[in-house]
Parts: structure tokens; C-alpha cells; sequence
């Protein structure tokens, strides 16, 4: 909560990858998203945080189109993604998913080996050209996953079988396989032990290198950890978004204060 | 732990204890109750899923033996000259070589000799008849044979007709019960295991009779069954559970697939007989037709299996794919149907089984004829296992009463060995996740 280094850290100040104008999210007539306007910026971690309830998940689940799955689910509003509405009837949400990768918040590897849940996406997409092309892909996606050394023994056994933290990692490299520009991870780490935590928070710092990451979390401390600027939702609201080390020290609207001092949530 | 009635505000914690230790007897013997009327409810199904099967194990396990006897037969050219072949005097010739083995037996006349042919089963002289056929050099040489006896001998052979009846109430005379045993001290006598009751077609004869042409008839109607009941029970639960929007059309098609599979067989005999026999010409008493009745009657219950084992594989395997950017038939059909297939698999294996018990549909679509080889097409005439025991269970000769229950045994054996392939179809795909 006082990690000052964020400050210190500083956001990088570089251009807008996802930009969310006046969207509106209602679940058959529940409002769950009112009104929230966002800009992601490239090569950064933006943390959304937030009392459960308060819509985090669902905005974040709007960034890829994941609602679409969810029969009640209306969105309005304009999310763009590189200056393209992703809710434009020619986007494909197929392509958009392939752009926008997702790791869940329970970690749900395929029950088949470690080498085809990382493969499965690289060879929907049709991403390698060959075995030893996609060998490479996998390598790489296991390597940036921080997982290539426990499991590289033994890629043919089931990814089932892995530790919870493993299994996250196991997730991230899956989801990296595909190579997305945007990563959504919708609270990754809220399943794992204070060891599993810190490596998977580790490697997010370190994925920011390539690609924009957005992280939903209800740990405080990890969004002050690993985010460059923090979102802070209630009742379907952003309340207030701005770079993270303002955000925890010098917070502008008085719920974000009481929330981050452990007042409400 | 008996400090926590001691710390302050102590009164009530201990009221709470008093109180539980007060309830718990009540709750055990409620537990207990509960376990005993399970024990009951299991014990009871087992008792008459036994009676059932000492009963029916008791009166067919004689038909799986069946009572030959074993004489040389002088093929007289006489009787069988070799220019009238396949005709010939067959029967006569295998009675008057039977009559020598006979002692005071007088063959010459003729209702003596019609009774000691009578002890051979009828298809006793076909079996001479295709081996004398099959090489003439036979006429005029004496063979050794093993055939059959007619269903009173072995009747009488097995101890199912008492000697001790009356003459006039026995199916056999003294005179006859005289030469069996006369046979029996020859040593022409044997019983070996009843292979006709596998190899041979129906038959008037209970001797003759065997399950061969109901098994193929049962084969056929349940590889149609199959091929046609399986992928469109899965194709709809497909799109049911994964495409269909969830609107009062998808709910009206659910409340009808769920009537479906209640509605009695026999309507479904009734509807196969009215559309695929009266409208579409197709033939009458063919397994082919039978297993699209079958069809119509699996098909419900492949689809709700189907339909339970896709709600069952967990949304986060979906949620997984679909972040990957899987399209939707990739995610179904890749992930979420292999997952499913144990569930599937076992609901198919299930329906097949009650396909291969159900009787009422194939008795109107004529599967109950009698025939005597067996179908070497769906479309051939045939009976069905269910048919043929019906058929058996209807004849009025005394040996179908073991051959019913034998029937029925052999039934029962093919649900078991069906119901174990599910099993271990079920465990051997089964995953954790």
C-alpha cells in the first residue's frame, strides 16, 4: 500500500492502445458498468481494482468481447482497439480474442499435455509453418511464462497435473503463444500461494516488455506491485484512474481514498 | 476443548453443548434409520434380481445340453440309389439301421418302425442327406453318426418326463422308454453341449431349434440403430446445448425430446409400421426396419445423455478456448465433445441396450415370422433375441419352455456384457480437470 516505487517506477508515457468511450454494460436489468471512459496505454500494466462486485471483471471482459458469450449481456459504447471499434459488426471476435488474449482467474489448463495447451492456439491460428517452427513457439511461449525449466522434462504429460502456480504460469504461456498485443488477466493470481503470487507478478512486469497488459486484482499491494497506472471502479463506476502512485498516495476522489485505506470494500 | 465452557460468558456455550449432545443421539439414529432402509432398498433389488435369474438359470440351463445318439448307419442303396439324389429314402434307412441296435425290435412292420424312426430328431435324415450328397462313395458303406434325439427322448434323457406317470398321461410308451434305455446301456447315448443352440436357425423342432438367425437379426437392427441413432442424437444435442438460441421454440423442442423418450415402444411399432412399411415400401420383418424403429426410440435418450455430459464439462475449458481466440465449433468440437465423450458414450452404450431388449415395436413391424435361416442382409426377413423369445415363449412343444429361458439367459448376457463396455468406456475416458 506504500510502495512508494511506483512513483519512482513512473509510467511510460507512450500512446493509447485501447481507449473505452461511455460504455454501458447491463445484465439482463441490472446496470453493472455505468458510463466508463479508459484509456489503456501500450506497454503498460493498468491495474483495475475495486470492492467485489463492482463491475472490474465485467469491464475487463468487455475489452475481448467475452460477454458476446453471455446471452443477457448488452454492451454499449465505443471500445477501440488501435483506433478500431471492436464492437463494429465486421470485427470478428475470433480475431479480435487472438489479439486480446486472456488468462482467467482460476487457472484452467486444457486436460491434455503441457506441449499442446500451449500449441492449441498457435495452431488454430495457424501460426507455425512447421513441427519444429512450432516447437520454437511453444519454447518461447514457456519461456516468457517463466515455466520452460519446471516443465521442460516433461511437455507430454498432462498440464492437469501441474501445481495451482504452475498451472497459472502454464495459463500465461498459452495465452502469449499467440503472440496477443493486449493481455487481459482477470485476478491471476487470487488462487495462488504468497510464492506462486510473486513469480506470476514477476513475470507480468516482464511482459510488459511486449505487450499491454491489463490486470483485475483485488490485492491493493499487488496493483501498487506491478501496475504502471491503477483504475478504481465502484458500483460499476470509475471512480478514478491515473498513474498508479498517485492513485495510492495522492487519491483526488474521496471514495478512492476510503477504499485504499481499507474503509469501504 | 472442555475449557470453552469455562471462559467468561461461559453459561451460554455450555447450554449450546448441553443442547447438541442432547440432539445428537436423535440425529444418529436418524443417520442410522437411513442407512438401514438403504440396505433394505439394495438388498431387496439384489434378492430379485436372484430369483429371477436361479429361475430362469434353473429351467434353461438343460437347453444348453442337448441329447445325441450315436449309431452306424448302413446307407442301403436300396433305399438311397445314387441316381435319385438329393432324393432318397433317408429317413428310412437311418430307422432300419437304428432298429439293429434294438433287440426283439421287429422292423418289418411298419407302425414299429415309424416309432423308432421317431426317436431320431426330423432333421436327422437332412444331415445324412448332405453328407451322402456331398460324397456319393458313401452308398452301400456303413458310417458312424451322432444326431439329435426328437424332443420327448431328450426330454426324457434330462428326467423332465417322470417315469412314473401313467402311460396314457407320458409323452413317450413303455415300449419306447424300453429302447431308450436299451441305447443307453449300448452306450449310444451321450449329451454334449447344445452348439445348435448358437449355430442353428429357428425350427419347429425344439431339438433343431437355436438362437443363430435371432442374433444376426439383433446384429443388424442394432448396427442400423446405431449408425443412424448416434450421429443424429448427437448432432441435435449439439446444437441444442451449444447453438440453439434459448428462446420458448428451444424449451417446446426440450419438453417434446423428453416426451419422446417416454412415449410406450409400441407406438413407435405403430408409427414404424404406418411410414416405413406402408408409405416407404420397405420390407416387412427386415432388421433394417427394425433398427430404424430402434432408432427413433434411442435417439431421445442419446440426446439427453448427450446434453447432460455437455452442461457437465466445466465453463472454464470453454472460457479457456474461446480467450484463445477458438471459434465456437472449435471449442465444441475440440474440446468440449472429447470431454463429454465418457457421458455420451455410456448414454449411447445404455439406449443400445434397451434397444436390444425391446420387443413391442419389432412384433408390428412382423420381426416375430417364423424363420428358419438367418438374415445375410438388413433386409432380409429375421427375428430379433426379444422376438424370439416371444416366439418360444408361445410354442406349445415342451422343450421351447428350457429353450426360452436359455434364450432369455443369452439376452441378458449381451445387456451385461453392453452395460460393462459402458463401464469401462466410462472410466477409461474419464478426466480430471
Amino acid at each position: 500500500m506504500n510502495d512508494m516505487s511506483t512513483i519512482e517506477r513512473g509510467a511510460k508515457l507512450s500512446e493509447t492502445k485501447v481507449s473505452a468511450r461511455g460504455v454501458n454494460v447491463h445484465y439482463g436489468d441490472t446496470h453493472a458498468i455505468k458510463d466508463v471512459n479508459v484509456d489503456i496505454s501500450n506497454n503498460n500494466v493498468t491495474a483495475f481494482i475495486g470492492p467485489s462486485g463492482c463491475g472490474k471483471s465485467t469491464f475487463l471482459r468487455c475489452l475481448n468481447r467475452m460477454n458476446d458469450t453471455i446471452d443477457i449481456c448488452r454492451v454499449d459504447g465505443a471500445i477501440q482497439l488501435d483506433g478500431q471499434d471492436i464492437y463494429d459488426k465486421r470485427v470478428d471476435p475470433v480475431q479480435l480474442r487472438a489479439r486480446v488474449g486472456m488468462v482467467f482467474q482460476k487457472p484452467n489448463p486444457f486436460p491434455k499435455s503441457i506441449y499442446d495447451n500451449v500449441a492449441y492456439g498457435p495452431k488454430i491460428h495457424g501460426l507455425a509453418k512447421s513441427k519444429s517452427d512450432m516447437d520454437d513457439i511453444v519454447e518461447r511461449a514457456l519461456r516468457r511464462g517463466a515455466i520452460w525449466d519446471e516443465v521442460k522434462d516433461r511437455l507430454h504429460s498432462t498440464g492437469t497435473g501441474l501445481s495451482g502456480g504452475q498451472q497459472q504460469r502454464l495459463c500465461i504461456a498459452r495465452a502469449v503463444a499467440t503472440e496477443p498485443e493486449v493481455l487481459l488477466m482477470d485476478e491471476p493470481c487470487s488462487a495462488l500461494d504468497p510464492i506462486a503470487t510473486a513469480q506470476v507478478e514477476e513475470l507480468i512486469d516482464e511482459l510488459r516488455e511486449n505487450f499491454t497488459v491489463v490486470i483485475v486484482t483485488h490485492s491493493m499491494q499487488q496493483a501498487a506491485r506491478v501496475s504502471q497506472k491503477t483504475a478504481f471502479f465502484h458500483l460499476g463506476e470509475l471512480v478514478e484512474f491515473g498513474e498508479t502512485g498517485q492513485i495510492f498516495t495522492k487519491p483526488e476522489d474521496p471514495r478512492t481514498e476510503s477504499y485504499i485505506t481499507g474503509r469501504i470494500g | 476443548m472442555t475449557d470453552i465452557a469455562n471462559v467468561p460468558g461461559g453459561p451460554q456455550r455450555a447450554s449450546t453443548t448441553d443442547l447438541v449432545a442432547a440432539s445428537l443421539k436423535r440425529r444418529h439414529r436418524k443417520q442410522q434409520r437411513l442407512q438401514w432402509i438403504g440396505m433394505g432398498a439394495i438388498s431387496i433389488a439384489f434378492l430379485m434380481l436372484f430369483i429371477l435369474v436361479s429361475s430362469l438359470v434353473s429351467t434353461g440351463w438343460q437347453a444348453f445340453t442337448q441329447t445325441h445318439v450315436t449309431f452306424d448307419v448302413y446307407v442301403d442303396p436300396e433305399e438311397i440309389p445314387e441316381d435319385r439324389l438329393p432324393r432318397g429314402g433317408f429317413d428310412d434307412a437311418l430307422a432300419a439301421s437304428l432298429g439293429k441296435m434294438l433287440p426283439g425290435v421287429d422292423m418289418s412292420d411298419r407302425k414299429t418302425a415309424r416309432a423308432v424312426e421317431g426317436i431320431l430328431s426330423n432333421g436327422a435324415q437332412f444331415e445324412l442327406r448332405d453328407r451322402v450328397v456331398a460324397d456319393p462313395g458313401l452308398i452301400g458303406r456303413t458310417i458312424q453318426m451322432t444326431v439329435p434325439v426328437s424332443d420327448p427322448f431328450d426330454q426324457l434323457n434330462k428326467g423332465l418326463i417322470a417315469r412314473d406317470t401313467p402311460e396314457e398321461n407320458r409323452r413317450v410308451t413303455n415300449t419306447e422308454i424300453q429302447w431308450f434305455d436299451d441305447l443307453q446301456d449300448a452306450g449310444a447315448i451321450s449329451k454334449p453341449f447344445n452348439w445348435a443352440l448358437f449355430t442353428n436357425a429357428d425350427s419347429r423342432f425344439p431339438e433343431l431349434a437355436g438362437l443363430k438367425g435371432a442374433l444376426v437379426g439383433s446384429f443388424w437392427a442394432l448396427l442400423t440403430c446405431f449408425l443412424i441413432a448416434f450421429p443424429l442424437g448427437i448432432g441435435s444435442a449439439i446444437y441444442l446445448e451449444e447453438f440453439a438460441p434459448k428462446n420458448k421454440l428451444s424449451d417446446f423442442i426440450e419438453v417434446n425430446i423428453n416426451n419422446l423418450a417416454a412415449v410406450p415402444s409400441v407406438v413407435f411399432g405403430l408409427l414404424a409400421l404406418a411410414v416405413f412399411i406402408g408409405w416407404f415400401g420397405l420390407p416387412r420383418s427386415a432388421p433394417f426396419v427394425g433398427g430404424l424403429t430402434l432408432a427413433l426410440m434411442t435417439m431421445p435418450t442419446i440426446i439427453i445423455a448427450t446434453r447432460a455430459a455437455l452442461k457437465a464439462v466445466p465453463p472454464s475449458i470453454r472460457e479457456a478456448a474461446l480467450g484463445l481466440g477458438a471459434s465456437k465449433q472449435q471449442v465444441v468440437f475440440q474440446h468440449v465433445l472429447p470431454l463429454a465423450m465418457p457421458g455420451v458414450l455410456t448414454g449411447t452404450i445404455i439406449g443400445l441396450a434397451q434397444a436390444l431388449g425391446e420387443t413391442a415395436p419389432l412384433l408390428l413391424i412382423g420381426m416375430n415370422a417364423f424363420i428358419t435361416s438367418a438374415a445375410s442382409s438388413p433386409f432380409d426377413s429375421a427375428t430379433a433375441l426379444p422376438t424370439q423369445i416371444f416366439i418360444w415363449a408361445d410354442s406349445p412343444e415342451r422343450g421351447f419352455v428350457s429353450r426360452t429361458s436359455a434364450a432369455i439367459l443369452v439376452l441378458l448376457g449381451f445387456l451385461v456384457m453392453m452395460n460393462m463396455v459402458a463401464i469401462y468406456l466410462r472410466q477409461k475416458f474419464e478426466r480430471k480437470w
